[in-house]
């Protein structure tokens, strides 16, 4: 028994060596969001200029929806938006866009007219108070909202054809599937 | 120019093969001297100091080309290209060798084989078969390093063509604080190394006694004076370099550099007891293996990416997964071997609780429980990942809130601890002789809180500035005691202070370096002045009685960066103190801002300045200015701790051979000796 | 510290000085603006690694301190601006992690650290005050060479404690 007591340490290392080979596995940055399964936050956004009429939080309710936080400054919502126009012309699902705290928004209609708009409505969130009524922490990021206007998922990062097929598609299939 | 690129590129293709060679030497010095140890063997014993010279030359040669290679720009290495540029000053090019990942890494070597080879070279008075053991060991912690270098880091990779000029250092690198910041870090963090090499030796010899103590003692107080130092530094540096003042922040990276000092610490002291009283011992071999366990622990936190931190190396999991092989292959075994050794490690002169090495068990208790602590705060955002309970941060609210209730019983103890006698001390007494310390520390205590108004929110810090002039006074009082200050003549106090050993100066340097730090953290986080503001010039800003006035500024351009330069009249009551210039460069390569913050220091304050962007219009810009009280205490109190390391350090040299002298001699009084440290 | 340590040196995106809290994002208030200050102190930036949001120069760490002070003018207590936040972004933008179920360990570890330091010293003391004879029996001999001395020293301390159970 006394003897057992000196096992501790080597007992004690191997229990933080273990921990940190499942570390080494993740990555510490990426913080998964506290809104999943919560509706919507209440928001109503401006119009993007000469874009019709902007998102507002009434809009996500009655279908499957997905919405998409970019930025006309965001590199990484360039390599993105291929896959997004992509996903637009199939129709599959309608797709939201909220225009992240551009300095004028006629940078982002600029940007959407060179790169292609997927989007159904845009509003421009100038102050980042919609944004962070998300949870945004960067774009882009992209959330998939059910019927009832409640957030079922997020991506962080730029949307890829692998997590449009493999994750964003079965999962949109599935909430429209009656319960 | 051919000629120069010539020899350049075989300069760096001979510094890898010396990293080959030597990979090859440490393999042998690994297994011969230890099994020469084992046999009785003294050629194969005596294998080991060839051995560790031979590895210092190689290693020192490989090191030698890498900052060669910076030294004349030579781009055609991947390293040098991706850390350097010919714009750069000669010290930042020399710094840029250790200003990455693998070229730190080679300094980490380069460390590890210049122990071994002062070990080595050292007085020989250390028994054959644990030098022998020891150097096998340090030798296989160098083959796992060099491993890692050679299979994953290489500093001396080429690209081809070679680019025309580098991509430079980070400007915030490109300081002279933190030039040096990280060579004295690994001298200290693979200072540790010997101890624990020291430790695993005496394992496998299954024999820890007081000569051994003695062995490991200087070795540790080198590691650790350096890596206090390192600490200090980078310490120093963030507060003068990131612009609002700020000196710790409990990130990730400071913690792992904090959690061997902590531990270091407590080895210092427990190895006095095992010293003294044969006692501790395999808590010592224990505190020997952690100490350097953790200097591992930080360098695979900060290079592996699993908690983030704001600085830290590009981090790598291949890299992390190599670092963390090797903290379980090193660590693990010597912990192995302790599990199956140290319980026969037999021995113990008692002594009672209240007692000299009763005080250093508590400081090693005390210890122990903050890095503990640290260790549990920084790594739980990864524990709580890991058995999914969510992403949680730890950030400097927590660490301040657990790690202040444990250093108040260690600084109280800290005063009355060299006041107890050797084996059984008398309490009452010791703190009977403490009565002016109590006292001081009270009256300053209330004098204190008074001065800031006697508002409820003062009582904590106005006990922390108590706390330290208690400790101050205690120790001084100490060292009083001991030289009978006043209460014999002068000419005796002199004397009896010019004979007490160098440690017992040691010790009281040190000690009362720690009071300086605990009133510097406390008044610089309690009282800290702060204004921040758009301030027009010829507008004064005033800061807990100090008066700004934004003369004016200026644009300017340097060799590597342009800058506006700010000057600010620093006054009081009317009367100009000093004019503070700071400066925000933005620097070409990279291109990245920086501040450089201007600091007025009365001695007992610093008065800070730091100058931001112009308004719109240019008739203004945002400024930040803080009154610091008492951050230059953190220095001298760094300073003290250094100083008093190598204060005790040279009173080890005089002593190195004294067991062997004294077990000749059959003096049979080593308890009796004077040493206190 | 230390940024410092780590040399540092490779990323530091985060690190850059100056833009934390600027002038013009502060409220005229005094009160509610040391309030809001307090506030950012105790937020992450959750696109850094590791800074509060008042020392923050990611502009998402300034349109957080924007929503801090809009919450305090709202007349939000502290907590409630807090609460905001974590409704947000979850537990993550916590510096001082909340006190449940998930962080007991974090809590009460240093508590209990202290307590094992504290059993630790109290069997060390107890085992060295209570002489066992039978330490005798577990007793290797210790490998050679032993000097006289030392010799001496062995007998003296292997007749009066038993020499085992070292703080652990």
């Amino acid at each position: 028994m006394k003897k057992l007591i000196y096992l501790v340490p080597v007992i004690v290392l191997a229990v933080i060596a273990s921990m940190f080979m499942v570390g080494l596995g993740r990555d510490p940055k990426i913080v998964p969001s506290v809104l999943i399964d919560r509706p919507v936050p209440e928001f109503a956004l401006e119009a993007l200029p000469d874009r019709g009429r902007p998102l507002s939080s009434t809009d996500l309710k009655g279908e499957v929806t997905l919405v998409n936080i970019f930025g006309s400054w965001c590199v990484a919502c360039i390599a993105e938006h291929p896959v997004l126009v992509a996903i637009g012309k199939t129709g599959e699902v309608p797709i939201h866009g909220i225009a992240w705290r551009e300095k004028d928004p006629r940078d982002a209609m600029r940007w959407l007219g060179r790169h292609g708009d997927p989007y159904d409505l845009v509003g421009h969130d100038a102050d980042s108070r919609v944004a962070i009524d998300f949870g945004v922490t960067g774009a882009p990021e992209t959330f998939v909202v059910d019927a009832g206007g409640v957030i079922r998922y997020k991506h962080i990062g730029p949307v890829t054809p692998e997590v449009w097929e493999n994750t964003l598609k079965p999962l949109i299939a599935q909430l429209r599937k009656p319960s | 120019m051919p000629g120069d690129l010539m020899a350049a590129f075989s300069i760096a293709e001979l510094g890898h093969f010396a990293l080959v060679l030597a990979l090859f030497v440490a393999i042998a010095q690994s297994v011969v001297p230890l099994v020469g140890a084992h046999r009785g063997d003294a050629a194969m014993m005596g294998m080991a100091r060839p051995g560790a010279v031979a590895l210092a030359l190689l290693v020192g040669f490989a090191f030698c080309a890498l900052m060669y290679s910076f030294v004349v720009s030579d781009f055609s290495v991947s390293n040098v290209f991706e850390n350097s540029h010919t714009d750069k000053p000669m010290l930042y090019k020399i710094s840029g060798v250790w200003g990455n990942h693998e070229g730190s890494l080679l300094l980490w070597i380069t460390t590890l084989v210049v122990f071994g080879l002062a070990v080595a070279l050292s007085s020989s008075n250390i028994p054959p078969q644990l030098r022998a053991r020891a150097l096998s060991v340090q030798a296989m912690i160098t083959v796992g390093f060099l491993l890692f270098i050679l299979l994953t880091s290489n500093p001396f990779e080429r690209i081809d063509p070679a680019p025309f000029n580098g991509r430079g250092l980070n400007p915030l690198l490109q300081d002279p604080g933190l030039a040096f910041h990280p060579p004295m870090l690994y001298l200290g963090y693979v200072g540790f190394s010997m101890a624990f090499s020291f430790a695993v030796a005496a394992l496998i010899e299954g024999r820890v006694d007081a000569a051994w103590a003695r062995w490991v003692r200087p070795w540790t107080l080198v590691a650790w004076t350096f890596l206090t130092a390192g600490i200090a530094l980078g310490s120093w540096w963030a507060y003068y370099e990131l612009g609002w003042g700020g000196w710790w922040y409990w990130d990730p990276v400071e913690n792992a550099s904090f959690m061997p000092w902590l531990i270091g610490t407590a080895l210092l002291h427990s190895a006095i007891v095992v010293e003294k009283r044969d006692s501790l011992k395999s808590w010592t071999i224990l505190l020997a293996i952690l100490t350097f366990g953790m200097s591992l622990l930080g360098t695979f936190l900060v290079r592996s990416g699993v908690i983030t931190s704001v600085h830290a190396f590009a981090s790598d999991p291949t890299r992390g997964l190599f670092i963390l092989m090797l903290l379980v292959v090193s660590v693990g075994g010597a912990l192995v071997l302790y599990a199956w050794r140290a319980p026969q490690l037999k021995g113990g002169g008692l002594f009672a609780p209240v007692s000299r090495e009763g005080a250093l068990l508590l400081n090693n208790l005390l210890m122990s429980t903050a890095a503990a602590t640290v260790l549990l705060g920084t790594l739980y955002p990864l524990i709580a990942d890991t058995l999914n309970l969510g992403k949680v941060s730890v950030g400097p609210p927590f660490f301040d809130g657990v790690f202040v209730p444990l250093m108040v019983p260690a600084i109280i103890a800290m005063a009355v601890g060299p006041m107890l006698a050797w084996k059984r001390g008398d309490l009452r007494g010791a703190l009977g002789r403490l009565w002016m310390a109590a006292g001081l520390g009270v009256a300053g205590m209330v004098t204190v809180w008074l001065m800031r108004g006697g508002a409820v929110g003062d009582i904590l810090a106005s006990f922390g500035i108590g706390l330290a002039i208690w400790l101050f006074v205690g120790t001084i009082m100490e060292f009083g005691d001991r030289i009978k200050l006043f209460r014999a003549p002068l000419s005796e106090s002199g004397r009896r202070a010019r004979n007490l050993p160098r440690a017992a100066w040691g010790m009281t340097i040190a000690h009362a370096g720690i009071a300086l730090i605990v009133a510097g953290v406390t008044a610089s986080s309690a009282w800290k002045g702060e204004a921040v503001q758009t301030q027009a010039f010829g507008e004064t800003v005033t800061v807990n009685g100090w008066d700004f006035t934004l003369l004016s500024a200026e644009t300017f351009e340097q060799e590597n960066y342009t800058g506006v330069r700010g000057t600010f009249r620093l006054s009081r009551d009317g009367e100009e103190v000093a004019l503070l210039t700071p400066e925000k460069r933005t620097y070409n390569q990279p291109p990245m801002p920086t501040t450089e913050a201007a600091i007025h220091t009365t001695g007992l304050h610093d008065l800070y300045a730091v100058i931001g962007d112009p308004t719109a219009d240019g008739t203004a810009f945002v400024t930040r200015l803080y009154f610091e009280p008492l951050v230059p205490f953190l220095w001298y109190g760094a300073g003290m701790l250094c100083l008093g390391g190598l204060v005790s350090l040279s009173d080890r040299r005089h002593r190195v051979g004294a067991p062997v002298r004294r077990r000749e001699a059959k003096a049979g009084a080593t308890a009796a000796k004077p040493a206190k440290a | 510290m230390t940024r410092f340590l780590i040399p540092i040196f490779a990323v530091m995106l985060a690190a850059a000085p100056v833009h934390a809290v600027e002038p013009d994002e502060m409220l005229a208030n005094p009160v509610l603006e040391t309030r809001a200050r307090e506030i950012s102190k105790e937020l992450r930036c959750v696109v850094c690694q590791n800074e509060n949001i008042d020392e923050s120069n990611a502009e998402l760490a300034r349109d957080l301190r924007l929503v801090v002070r809009d919450r305090l003018v709202a007349g939000d207590a502290d907590d409630q601006v807090i609460k905001y936040v974590v409704d947000r972004y979850g537990d993550y933008v916590l510096l001082r992690p909340p006190f449940k179920a998930s962080t007991y360990i974090l809590w009460f570890g240093p508590g209990v650290f202290a307590l094992l330091a504290a059993f630790g010293g109290w069997r060390f003391y107890r085992a060295r005050a209570v002489p066992m004879v039978a330490a005798a029996v577990s007793a290797e001999p210790p490998p050679p060479p032993l000097s006289a001395e030392e010799k001496r020293r062995l007998d003296k301390l292997l007749k009066d404690s038993d020499g085992a159970g070292d703080p652990a």
